[in-house]
């Protein structure tokens, strides 16, 4: 089952923030005095072992999520690397990416993150009104924000900006003025994500207490479609359902994911997939330290996926695709029929309906079904 | 043993409005006379579901025999006859009122006379009992004992003036009470050399004994051993077991004639035994039965289905069970394109609708979904021929229909003067007739001739909300009339939803439509498409609402460690749509049918 051609995707996670954002449900934690040379032995540990089980194979993107990666030390980052080019060794494009914040104290690193062999940021500038920048809970603002960028500009060949929109309040004037900025900054790569408020979050609880009101989804389908069509216009179109790039720009490691390869996942509440096994790594950054000294590993879970179980998965993920899914090739790594893996009567009427467009063996949602697309998955996965 | 000499023996019910303290007295007659120990005496020891007793009303005819020592220091039998408590069991009452010689008329010290009552003191003085009034509650701080003397004799024409003074719940009067039933009741009259003549009073399923017979015998005995025959039914069957329950079970060799008791035969099903029929004797039958039997037909008609279709079984054998102690509900399959397979179910009202509902879902545990609760029509087709319509999916082709007739009720409401106009506007807007109105002390007695399709949706539940309680009611069947009745369908993107259609006077269809339009645009979630929901007769559409299409449903994040999460919630929502009827390409949450169908919510 496992495609030992395609390269592995490495994902490594730094779950420390300066300060906990009230939309974010990722696996974050505020600790003061981090035990740096603790923590390397642990990550490599814990690489080490996901080594011993993937050896023949080669990495071709490595990413450091967060948490807040930009805060790990250059040169933590760079026995990291180091250490995957010796286990696996590197792709010769490989893609290293490392999601930053966009402060001063971040960008100063930005030079020496580079010489550790990051090749690529990705920077949480969130937004680009400084009311805003306070409301998302953000500790810089926009003119430090296009600082860092500007740093990072110098240093990387590649860089993302990631931006939340459909946010409360935010009309789609002040949505489309913001964009034309954005874009106009000049990177290869947008991610732009209409703001979603998690269970769990503080952002839930205000939306509970009556005092956030998130957009009407009405209003945020506009803008989606907006964002759609400047990003095309402005040669950054979408190829995901939340990420615009370049053409030949996109995010290798991301489309890894949605191509629902093999990707392995190391540090704190780390999800990979190796070979049809689901794999999660201990969430708390404690437990998840102790357990590697103990056993070598932060592995909590190791599941073997059903066939029907990848095969949702990679519908799921592949759907979000501009390019779509090969529903055949799911069907030949699954050893699943194709009539086992999509309803083909579900898929019948939503194409139907111009929301999903068949061609040879391939599923793809088209631009109007973008928007819609989990409703378009309850219909079209069985 | 002897048979119990007849001036000795004593038949007896009580009529009382509901809360107004029939059980509580009932329980109270039978600590006086010893017939349980302090510590058996639960509270209203004659209703024995939890229905019952939560609703305070009396589904069952229960008996209890008490012996009581008189004053002139002669000992009694007495027999009472606890009958069911609501208009939806009026033949029942009958049965059990033709049981008696007499009755204790409870009317409530505060509230005084109410319509219920009415109805059934004017039952039992048709079947001349003697009837004893009793003013109960009067302890309460609102208590006007002379008031409600005073109205015993105006509105009922009865003599109040040696009427007993009681309070039940405070034991006070009881004795009274016993001393009334002895000395102004009359004993039964029977012949016991005569062939036996005993009245089937009521049955029900016993799990240790099987169904269990209440019998008032008129002539000749009933004994252990001996072969009887139902002469309604046409069947023989051997009484294995004699007794009275006091109110336990007591084995006794034969009951008499005047005698009320209880016989076991071997029966498997209630529905063997039909409430009205004469029991007599196999060898010697009487020549003529009883007066007075009606085969029962439900009146009110509704679909049950299950929330979930793999409780389609669990469904079919909890009906079964209940019909096994409750003949007078009728069930046929019934399958609905929205809701599944199902059960087409008769009633006798309302009220014994909700509680078949009710048991249904409490003692077997069933999630239900009850369609709008319908009426027999009577389609007259032009071919001549009659077809009783009992769902309105059923309803022939219009261009076969000559003309439809309708079921109408009489209505008697009683209802204080301030609340009046509210009642009137009510009843006018049923298409109710009025026959009738008189004004005593404060308050007002109207007749009403209604259609009973009117009244099965939420007449009773309205007539309380507008008199806050006050206002009662009761009805009769009195026939059918013909009226403009039209079948209403409901179109979910342009496909008729069965379950949702229904019969409708002309005159009322247009704002029954536009309600249910509303009502299932805000239950119908929006779908990847705009759905139009129609309310239409025939070709022709009255009402008209769009659900406009979802623009959005996406997740906006969904990387490597979403895989799992994602696909849990898919899952979850897959399974989530099987819970949903699919209609025109449209998903429908049993929640909205549920809610659309809910009964009583301003149609």
């Amino acid at each position: 089952m496992t495609q030992h051609y395609a390269p592995l995707a490495l994902y490594i996670h730094w779950p420390f923030c300066v300060a906990k954002c009230p939309y974010c449900d990722f696996n974050s934690h505020v600790r003061t005095g981090v035990d740096h040379t603790a923590w390397e032995q642990a990550l490599l540990a814990d690489m080490a072992h996901e080594f011993a089980l993937t050896q023949g194979q080669r990495v071709g993107s490595i990413f450091f999520g967060g948490g807040t990666p930009s805060l790990m030390p250059p040169r933590l980052v760079g026995a990291l690397i180091d250490s995957a080019a010796r286990h696996w060794g590197l792709m010769p494009d490989v893609e290293i990416t490392l999601e930053a914040n966009p402060s001063s104290v971040e960008a100063a690193r930005f030079a020496d993150l580079a010489a550790a062999g990051v090749n690529r940021v990705s920077l949480g500038v969130q937004a680009l009104e400084d009311e805003a920048l306070h409301r998302l809970g953000r500790v810089h603002d926009v003119a430090e924000a296009l600082a860092a960028l500007g740093v990072a500009q110098a240093n990387f060949a590649r860089v993302n900006i990631d931006l939340i929109y459909a946010r409360p309040g935010q009309s789609v004037e002040a949505w489309r003025a913001e964009l034309e900025r954005a874009l106009a900054l000049g990177t290869e790569h947008l991610s732009l994500y209409q703001l979603t408020i998690e269970p769990g979050t503080r952002f839930a609880t205000e939306v509970a207490m009556g005092r956030l009101h998130p957009l009407d989804a009405d209003a945020a389908a506009d803008q989606f479609e907006l964002t759609r069509a400047m990003t095309a216009a402005a040669g950054l179109p979408a190829y995901e359902v939340s990420n615009h790039a370049q053409p030949g720009a996109e995010s290798h490691h991301n489309l890894a994911y949605w191509r629902y390869q093999d990707y392995l996942g190391i540090g704190p509440g780390a999800h990979g997939r190796r070979g049809g096994v689901a794999t999660l790594r201990l969430k708390k950054p404690e437990n998840w330290l102790s357990a590697v000294a103990r056993h070598g590993h932060g592995l909590v879970e190791e599941t073997l996926l059903e066939p029907r179980d990848r095969a949702r998965e990679a519908l799921i993920m592949g759907l979000r695709l501009r390019e779509g899914v090969d529903v055949a090739r799911i069907a030949a790594r699954t050893g699943l029929r194709a009539a086992d893996i999509i309803d083909d009567a579900g898929v019948a009427q939503i194409e139907a309906q111009g929301l999903l467009r068949r061609a040879a063996d391939h599923l793809i949602v088209t631009e109007a079904g973008m928007l819609l697309l989990d409703s378009i998955l309850r219909e079209a996965v069985r | 043993m002897s048979k119990f000499p007849l001036e000795r023996i004593r038949n007896f019910s009580i009529i009382a409005h509901i809360d107004h303290g029939k059980s509580t007295l009932a329980d109270r007659l039978i600590q006086f006379t010893g017939g349980l120990s302090e510590r058996e005496m639960t509270n209203q020891v004659l209703d024995t579901m939890d229905i019952e007793k939560e609703r305070g009303i009396t589904i069952k005819a229960q008996t209890v025999r008490l012996d009581y020592t008189a004053q002139d220091g002669v000992q009694y039998q007495l027999n009472l006859m606890d009958t069911p408590g609501h208009v939806d069991f009026a033949y029942e009452v009958s049965r059990s009122l033709a049981a008696c010689e007499g009755a204790l008329l409870v009317v409530d010290a505060a509230q005084g006379v109410e319509a219920q009552t009415l109805a059934n003191v004017y039952q039992s003085i048709e079947h001349d009992h003697e009837i004893v009034p009793v003013i109960n509650k009067i302890d309460l701080p609102a208590a006007e004992p002379e008031k409600v003397r005073a109205e015993i004799e105006e509105v009922i024409g009865l003599d109040a003036s040696d009427a007993v003074l009681t309070s039940a719940k405070s034991g006070i009067g009881i004795a009274e009470i016993l001393e009334a039933i002895v000395t102004k009741i009359p004993p039964p009259k029977g012949d016991p050399h005569a062939p036996l003549k005993a009245m089937l009073v009521d049955s029900w399923y016993d799990p240790y004994l099987g169904v269990v017979i209440l019998v008032r015998v008129v002539d000749g005995v009933i004994r252990k051993g001996a072969q009887i025959k139902f002469m309604q039914a046409g069947t023989t069957h051997l009484v294995d077991r004699v007794g009275c329950m006091r109110p336990k079970l007591e084995q006794l060799s034969e009951l008499g004639p005047g005698e009320v008791g209880i016989i076991t035969a071997q029966i498997k099903e209630v529905a063997q035994t039909r409430v009205g029929d004469t029991i007599t004797d196999a060898k010697k039958p009487a020549d003529a039965p009883l007066p007075g039997f009606k085969e029962v037909q439900p009146v009110v008609f509704c679909g049950l289905f299950p929330v979930d279709a793999n409780d389609f079984e669990k469904l079919r054998e909890s009906i079964a069970k209940l019909r096994l102690n409750d003949a007078s509900f009728s069930f046929e399959t019934e399958s609905s394109a929205a809701l599944g397979f199902g059960f087409r179910c008769g009633f006798l009202g309302l009220l014994h609708l909700e509680i078949i509902q009710e048991r249904l879902s409490r003692e077997y545990d069933l999630d239900l979904i009850t369609t709008a609760p319908s009426v027999v029509y009577h389609v007259y087709l032009t071919n001549g021929e009659m077809v009783p319509l009992h769902n309105p999916a059923d309803m022939p082709d219009p261009v076969k229909i000559a003309h439809i007739e309708e079921p109408w009720i009489e209505a008697t409401i009683y209802v204080p003067d301030e609340y009046l106009g509210g009642i009137l506007k009510l009843c006018q807007d049923r298409r109710g007739i009025q026959m009738n109105m008189t004004y005593v002390g404060g308050r007002a007695q109207l007749t009403y001739e209604l259609p009973l399709n009117e009244v099965v949706f939420d007449f009773y539940d309205r007539l309380k909300s507008i008199s806050r309680g006050y206002a009662s009611f009761d009805y009769h069947q009195i026939g059918y009339r013909q009226g403009d009745l039209v079948k209403m369908n409901v179109l979910v993107n342009a496909e008729p939803v069965d379950a949702l259609s229904m019969i409708v006077h002309r005159a009322a269809a247009d704002a029954r439509g536009r309600h249910m339009c509303e009502r299932l645009k805000d239950l119908i979630p929006r779908h990847m498409f705009k759905i139009p929901i129609q309310a239409a007769i025939g070709a022709k559409v009255i009402a008209r609402e769009t659900i406009s299409a979802l623009r959005k449903d996406v997740t906006a994040k969904c990387y490597g460690g979403d895989a799992t999460r994602k696909r849990k919630l898919l899952e979850k929502q897959k399974e989530g749509k099987k819970r949903m009827r699919e209609y025109g390409s449209v998903s429908i949450p049993q929640e909205a049918f549920i809610a659309a169908l809910r009964m009583g919510e301003g149609t």
